[in-house]
């Protein structure tokens, strides 16, 4: 099973390819080895915005990790553009992680420094001058917005300023890769917001490849024009954000989407729910609707060809990865005749759809 | 006993004691420093891996740490007579005192330096700092208010080490206290040393409390 974050990026246009890897931790001394990851295979294509989502546990820091060699692979090969990262020494790592940014959930800012001297560390770490530091910086720091809070500390800031620092610094470097390690998670919606907008626009505007890992659905909606599901250190699904968002297939995926895209159902309506249908029953099914019938009104069509009986469950219009998706659940009466209008309808319109099940 | 008579003798023993305490605390610290830094680093998987030099290292600190410092005093005579020439007087007793601040600074830097955040190492080495890179921009320079406050207790507690040199003739304020106050039977002179002791203590401290605020740009001011 190839798990290709995109279909057709081949190992030539990628900027991170994992090839089988897998990771252990400790089974020395009789402790038994914990598996973080399972023969985890994935591509994550050049200037693109890939996102691995998974829950706590699943495995997603550690895989982050063995991008920048902050952590080895117990077996396989994690290539980052077309170098063996397992291959390398302590100085060859050191070359490399100067060319990988990365930022972190809780920033990693030092106290001790101002946001102008944060950014400047990893100047200073490869050995750049005073004089060349500040040309680099000072566009950099107005880039990020934050050009009248060069000299304040990080206690002095906000949550979302100290992680534009963060961004800031991580980019000083000019590296062609940058690594987000849950950048958003200690923020509120609204700074996640900005956050993910201007890290868009370095995607944009600086070919930057940009690989993040977040527990959060709402992140990768926003801004990951490609995803990987990881569970139990597995990739699950992966693909296209929007094909893999609207046609969720692994119960990971359905489960985390489900508190995200509005499609879970009330409670009192899921608990009486059947596999399949007794006399009498209705049959509730999701339509979900994107590309061309995004924008069709299939709604008054399918009420036309099933008739007045349809009955509008739960509902929601949503973006991902900027294209129009709409999910729509409805009921019916679950009798043949019924049935067999309703599936004539789908073949003919192209709908996607899902029956959840059958209930009075 | 005269007061101008008190107040020379009292302006002496203050100079010995000064003169042991800054010479044990600088020469203890440069020795102290380092070894701290090495007990911070040296654990199994972190930034210098050598978990066997650290255990012989922290059992010796540890060991040295607990001789009571009147036995290490006498217990290191011949090694205090071969640095210096004699086993009694200022110089003499600096040895043993500095010799004692050494394990004592290791241990409380030691934690100042373990108290900085694990995920600003992470950081520096994503960065691709070396290890001393990391050491000095990140370790060192995160944990100055803590080391300035660990340097500030080191110095507090040699100035109660330095009453205990008299032993060795080391002079001092304790040593004053002990001659004249207890063996004279003179309390006025015993009152005169706790009193300047206690103005001593208290002026270390506020200085090593008020550098450690400076340092410190973690808590917000104002």
């Amino acid at each position: 099973m190839s798990h290709a974050a995109s279909q057709g990026v081949s190992a030539a246009d990628s900027m991170v390819a994992f090839e089988n890897v897998t990771k252990r931790f400790g089974g020395s001394k009789g402790q038994p080895a914990f598996t973080a990851l399972d023969g985890v295979d994935l591509k994550v294509a050049r200037g693109g915005i890939t996102g691995i989502i998974g829950r706590s546990g699943a495995g997603k820091s550690t895989l982050i990790r063995l991008v920048n060699g902050l952590e080895k692979a117990s077996s396989g090969q994690v290539v980052v553009d077309g170098i063996q990262v397992g291959t390398l020494g302590e100085s060859g790592l050191r070359d490399l992680r100067r060319q990988v940014g990365m930022i972190f959930q809780h920033f990693n800012l030092l106290s001790s420094r101002t946001a102008f001297d944060n950014i400047a560390l990893p100047l200073e770490i490869a050995g750049m001058d005073r004089k060349a530091i500040r040309d680099r910086i000072d566009p950099l720091i107005d880039l990020v917005g934050l050009g009248d809070k060069a000299g304040r500390y990080p206690a002095e800031l906000s949550g979302g300023q100290k992680q534009r620092i963060g961004i800031a610094r991580a980019l000083a470097t000019e590296p062609k890769l940058l690594l987000s390690d849950e950048a958003t998670s200690a923020l509120d919606p609204e700074t996640t917001q900005s956050i993910l907008e201007l890290l868009k626009d370095i995607n944009r505007d600086l070919g930057l490849t940009v690989l993040l890992i977040t527990h959060e659905m709402e992140v990768v909606k926003t801004i990951a024009s490609q995803v990987a599901v990881i569970d139990k250190g597995k990739i699950v699904e992966s693909g296209r954000t929007f094909d893999v968002f609207t046609a969720p297939k692994h119960e990971t995926t359905q489960s985390l989407l489900s508190a995200a895209i509005g499609a879970k159902l009330p409670e009192w309506i899921r608990s009486d729910l059947k596999p399949a249908p007794a006399p009498g029953d209705r049959a509730l099914v999701r339509l979900v609707f994107f590309g061309e019938t995004a924008f069709q009104p299939l709604t008054a069509r399918l009420v036309a060809e099933i008739g007045p009986d349809v009955n509008i469950l739960a509902g929601a219009i949503d973006e991902i990865a900027g294209e129009p998706f709409g999910s729509l659940v409805v009921s019916y009466a679950a009798d043949p005749q019924t049935l067999e209008r309703a599936a004539r309808f789908y073949r003919e319109t192209g709908l996607t759809t899902e029956v959840l099940g059958y209930g009075a | 006993m005269a007061p101008d008579m008190l107040f020379s003798l009292l302006w002496k023993a203050l100079l010995q004691t000064v003169h042991m305490v800054a010479v044990a605390g600088v020469i203890g610290s440069l020795i102290g420093l380092p070894i701290s830094i090495f007990l911070a680093t040296s654990g199994r998987g972190e930034l210098f891996p050598a978990p066997t030099a650290n255990k012989i290292v922290g059992a010796i600190v540890n060991a040295t740490r607990s001789t009571p410092f009147i036995i290490l005093v006498v217990a290191i005579i011949p090694f205090t007579r071969l640095v210096t020439g004699t086993s009694i007087g200022t110089a003499a007793a600096i040895v043993p005192l500095t010799i004692a601040t050494i394990p004592f600074v290791a241990r409380l830097a030691e934690s100042a330096i373990r108290e900085v955040d694990k995920g600003l190492i992470e950081a520096a080495r994503a960065m691709g700092a070396t290890p001393l890179q990391i050491v000095f921009k990140v370790l060192l320079a995160e944990a100055k208010p803590g080391l300035t406050l660990a340097l500030t207790l080191t110095l507090v507690s040699l100035v109660g080490y330095s009453a205990m040199v008299g032993a060795v003739g080391g002079g001092g304020l304790g040593d004053l206290g002990i001659r004249y106050g207890y063996q004279r039977f003179m309390p006025e002179v015993m009152l005169a040393v706790v009193v300047v002791l206690i103005v001593l203590v208290q002026a270390i401290q506020s200085s090593g409390d008020a550098l450690a605020r400076r340092f410190d740009k973690k808590t917000r001011k104002n």
